[in-house]
């Protein structure tokens, strides 16, 4: 049953707020300076609010409730320490502008988490400001211009592959590039012809998410770096699937010149339904004076804020970083260290293998070769035979009791499910999910409506977005 | 390792199942040179009982203090209940809300949100967040520029400095160019922002209350001016002082944006906040971010969906509004809860507290010797004191003597060095702001 609206409940003069009585001289604003308008909110008490709330969570799926394959994402568990850490008064209480003396636990949290993720990727420095991965990725490639405006150098173009994010191309055209797509090859991997014919003087970097977005690694990632470096350009990592790799490579051994990192994936911190995340960006020796200020370093005195950056591309947030997502990563870094992390990335990929290995027969695998931390199918088999598409075997898994896997992406794979189990998944896990998934495949064959109809156990069926957007309803009046 | 559950025997069921001997294998792909021997180096491994005993000597290593800053991160009290709902980790284990059928809570709450910032801007729509006030201003900035087509944008002088900052770096991505327009006492200065009003110019940015507390007065001038050339008005307000102050859309704004912070969310050292961004309605379509609406499914019920995906990054690619994927919703629903618990009343009453109490504190500190008020007119919840002597050693005095604050402004504005910008929130009492006028009053006389 579908929850009224918090603006829909409660009555006149009800709240769920306290203050102290006013203890100062009461004074008034200048009448043109006064809100003319009534304000509307919500008028509930505090039992009303949390119930209501409560009741809206339950309408939610949750990673700690069931198994979200979600491809690219990396949904793995999020540990609970680190939410008691990170809600500790003597973190949360510390003003951004606190006197760099009395907040070296926080300074000394972040400068330590920049050098732990520095060792893992391989690169020589770290910022954590960048609020999110699409963050990172404008603070790299603002990096990037800045480097070759002080080369006096123009480079109007960035290539991406056409299995890239949406947030690629997004990324280089916000940072006032043309974007020109590199076809994949056969196997998955960026086409070497291709790339030879579009990397010219006029590119200043290609982004590469390594392994891809097929969960595959770039075989030939050291010849892609030779032939982009040989002609000047950089490279930039998407850090996307770094979970299938850490402890096991680097993309800074790779000849990545600067990388973004997701901390909301890669290092266990939660998704918050949509955020907050934290997207560090790691640098090669040559864009360390480009870093966005300020920087974290260790002065004579203990450990500072530097402003003082003549080549910075300047600031791309207030303040400092999401500091209590970067003390999550930093706590889960600390809790797993180096063998635990090495651990984790290679459960992560076997899992994903054996998944891949189980499903391949009743399900067409485009690109049959071992991946790393998740694989895409198609459902272009059960499509031809009896109609049923991607996303009605994404919404039948609803009904078995998971979250469905990203669809229809990457975009180079018709009918695209991508599967990305991570590690946190038990082997009996990954069987009860395959069992699912073979009976939706004869499901498909014997009843394709049942399919096309669900979910079926939800509280709503599939809403219709064209309505939503052609007469859109964002706010109540 | 607590958080693995595969086990040595699975690994090998799988590794057999798969014809491998070895997890190495799997590694096959990655040339040899770039195959790591071991992982990287880091601390041994730590149990929970250790990470406590370790993180507590970090905090530690903070000292509390009682905070008499603002500057954009404000320490207002958070009802208790928020952070019980922002524990169920339905809400904050889940992703982006992709999958409506089993995303209605996250989805309900961003409408909520949305609907919650219309009303509190008095603008028509709002996106579902950004990532903080500075990098929402600076996609509003964007989204103007993308609206009029042209490639200037005028911003005061009176907007948070970090802002500013932001501002000029998302521009110059696209080579667009900032203006700053300079302060007449403290306020953004009529004749020389009208003179930067013309053709050519995109939208002009005003922050009120402004980075010294200051209301602005002279907007409606400007917002003529702006319609006269088909510029756009953009405004940064304070969502606390929305409470009982004008809003963006009584001052006329064309789109507004700003930080969300003070409805709920933790000082934290700066993050993770929110950025709320809102606009008129025929500007929709050129919003950055995600947006929910409202439609019904398949069966007539009503229900929430992710909209308007056709501006958004994965859709448009190259050609979307903005590049922004995961934004900051689980702070969003962190405000909706608190809008939702403050009600009107509530929120006129923190404000009006905030108004007193600053107006206390500033009548207090400015009848200490040498010291007065830097700037005239009405301000709220902060304002901007001149000393006798140098604000960073002021500063410093007040840390040592357990205060935060004021903010030394000579750090964002070079002539000011012996400014300090004080805020005042309702969370302090009259014997704080008591004890705060007797510490600087012992560094005068010091």
């Amino acid at each position: 049953m579908a929850e009224k609206l918090i603006f829909e409940k409660g009555s006149s003069g009800r709240s769920a707020f306290s203050l102290p009585e006013l203890d100062v001289p009461e004074t008034t604003l200048p009448e043109r300076l006064r809100r003319q308008e009534p304000l509307r909110l919500p008028e509930v008490s505090e039992p009303e609010v949390v119930r209501h709330y409560t009741n809206l969570s339950r309408l939610n799926y949750g990673l700690d409730q069931g198994f979200y394959p979600l491809g690219s994402c990396t949904m793995k568990y999020n540990p609970k320490i680190n939410e008691l850490l990170a809600a500790m008064p003597a973190f949360t209480g510390v003003h951004p502008y606190q006197q760099e003396k009395y907040a070296q636990g926080c300074l000394r949290l972040l400068y330590e988490l920049q050098d732990m993720l520095a060792g893992i990727t391989g690169m020589k420095a770290m910022t954590l400001q960048p609020a999110a991965g699409a963050h990172g990725e404008l603070t790299g490639m603002l990096m990037v211009k800045a480097y070759y405006e002080a080369l006096g150098q123009t480079r109007g173009r960035v290539i991406v592959p056409d299995s890239a994010h949406g947030t690629n191309p997004a990324t280089a055209a916000m940072c006032g590039f043309d974007v020109v797509e590199v076809a994949s090859n056969a196997r998955g991997g960026v086409d070497m012809v291709a790339l030879d014919k579009l990397m010219d003087d006029n590119t200043a970097a290609i982004m590469l998410t390594n392994p891809n977005t097929l969960g595959l690694f770039e075989e030939e990632i050291l010849d892609i770096a030779a032939l982009v470096h040989g002609r000047g350009g950089q490279l930039y990592y998407d850090g996307a699937n770094l979970n299938a790799i850490m402890g096991w490579a680097r993309p800074g051994d790779m000849g990545f010149d600067v990388i973004h990192l997701n901390l909301h994936k890669t290092f266990a911190t939660p998704h918050g339904g949509g955020g907050p995340g934290a997207g560090p960006v790691g640098v090669a020796e040559h864009l360390i004076p480009f870093l966005p200020v300020p920087v974290v370093v260790r002065g004579s005195e203990g450990y500072e804020l530097d402003y003082k950056r003549s080549q910075s591309i300047g600031r791309v947030r207030s303040f400092i970083c999401s500091f209590t997502v970067c003390l999550k990563a930093y706590a889960y870094i600390l809790s797993m260290s180096s063998d635990g992390l090495r651990q984790a990335a290679a459960d992560a990929v076997l899992n994903a293998n054996y998944l891949q290995e189980r499903l391949k027969e009743a399900y067409k695998l485009p690109y049959d070769r071992r991946c790393m931390h998740e694989f895409v199918l198609s459902a272009l088999r059960q499509k031809e035979e009896s109609g049923v598409r991607a996303i009605d075997i994404a919404k039948r898994l609803i009904d078995y009791g998971y979250h469905p896997p990203t669809m229809y992406f990457p975009l180079i794979v018709q009918e695209a499910l991508m599967i990305e189990p991570t590690e946190s998944e038990s082997l009996e896990g990954l069987n009860a999910f395959v069992e699912a998934l073979l009976k939706i495949a004869e499901e498909a064959e014997e009843n394709p409506d049942l399919l096309r109809a669900a979910p079926h156990v939800t509280p709503i069926s599939r809403p219709d977005e064209t309505q939503a957007a052609r007469q859109p309803n964002i706010c109540l009046d | 390792m607590r958080y693995l559950p595969v086990t040595p025997e699975d690994r090998a069921e799988m590794l057999s199942r798969l014809g491998l001997d070895e997890v190495e294998q799997l590694y096959a792909d990655i040339p040899g040179e770039l195959r790591l021997k071991q992982g990287p180096h880091l601390p041994p491994a730590q149990s929970e009982t250790e990470l406590e005993r370790h993180f507590a000597e970090l905090a530690d290593a903070n000292r509390k203090q009682i905070c008499f800053m603002g500057g954009g991160a404000y320490d207002h009290y958070i009802p208790a209940h928020i952070g019980a709902i922002l524990g169920r980790s339905e809400f904050y284990t889940a992703y982006t809300p992709y999958q409506p059928e089993i995303s209605q809570g996250m989805l309900q709450s961003i409408y909520e949100y949305q609907t919650a910032i219309c009303r509190l801007t008095g603008l028509e729509v709002s996106n579902a967040s950004m990532y903080d006030g500075a990098g929402a201003l600076a996609e509003a900035a964007l989204m103007a520029c993308d609206i009029t087509g042209r490639g200037r944008v005028a911003v005061s002088a009176g907007v948070h400095p970090e802002y500013r900052q932001t501002l000029a770096t998302y521009l110059h991505g696209q080579g667009l160019e900032l203006q700053v327009l300079p302060l007449q006492n403290g306020h953004i200065d009529l004749q020389r922002a009208l003179a930067a009003t013309d053709d050519e110019l995109a939208a002009l940015v005003v922050q009120t209350p402004n980075f010294f507390g200051l209301l602005e007065e002279d907007i409606p001038a400007l917002r003529e001016k702006l319609s006269e050339h088909k510029a756009l008005l953009i405004i940064s307000s304070d969502p606390i002082s929305l409470g009982i102050c004008r809003t963006p859309a009584e001052w006329g704004a064309d789109i507004a944006a700003g930080e969300g912070q003070p409805l709920g969310l933790s000082l934290s050292f700066g993050g993770p906040y929110l950025g709320w961004l809102a606009c008129r309605s025929k500007y929709l379509r050129r919003m950055p971010g995600r947006i929910v609406g409202a439609t019904v499914d398949h069966d007539g019920r009503s229900c929430y969906v992710l909209t308007l995906q056709a501006r958004e990054q994965h859709i448009r690619r190259q050609r979307a509004s903005s590049n922004i994927c995961s934004n900051e919703a689980l702070m969003a629903l962190a405000a909706t809860i608190y809008l939702a618990s403050l009600g009107p009343q509530g929120l006129s009453r923190v404000a009006g507290q905030c108004l007193d109490k600053a107006v206390y504190a500033c009548e207090k500190l400015s009848t200490l010797p040498g010291c007065s008020r830097t700037f005239s007119g009405p301000f709220f919840r902060e304002f901007a004191l001149t000393l006798p002597g140098d604000a960073e050693e002021a500063f410093s005095w007040m840390a040592e003597h357990g205060i935060a604050g004021g903010l030394p402004l000579g750090r964002f504005y070079p002539g000011m060095k012996r400014e300090m910008l004080f805020c005042v929130t309702e969370k302090r009492s009259r014997k704080e702001i008591d004890m705060l006028s007797e510490v600087l009053a012992q560094w005068l006389r010091s």
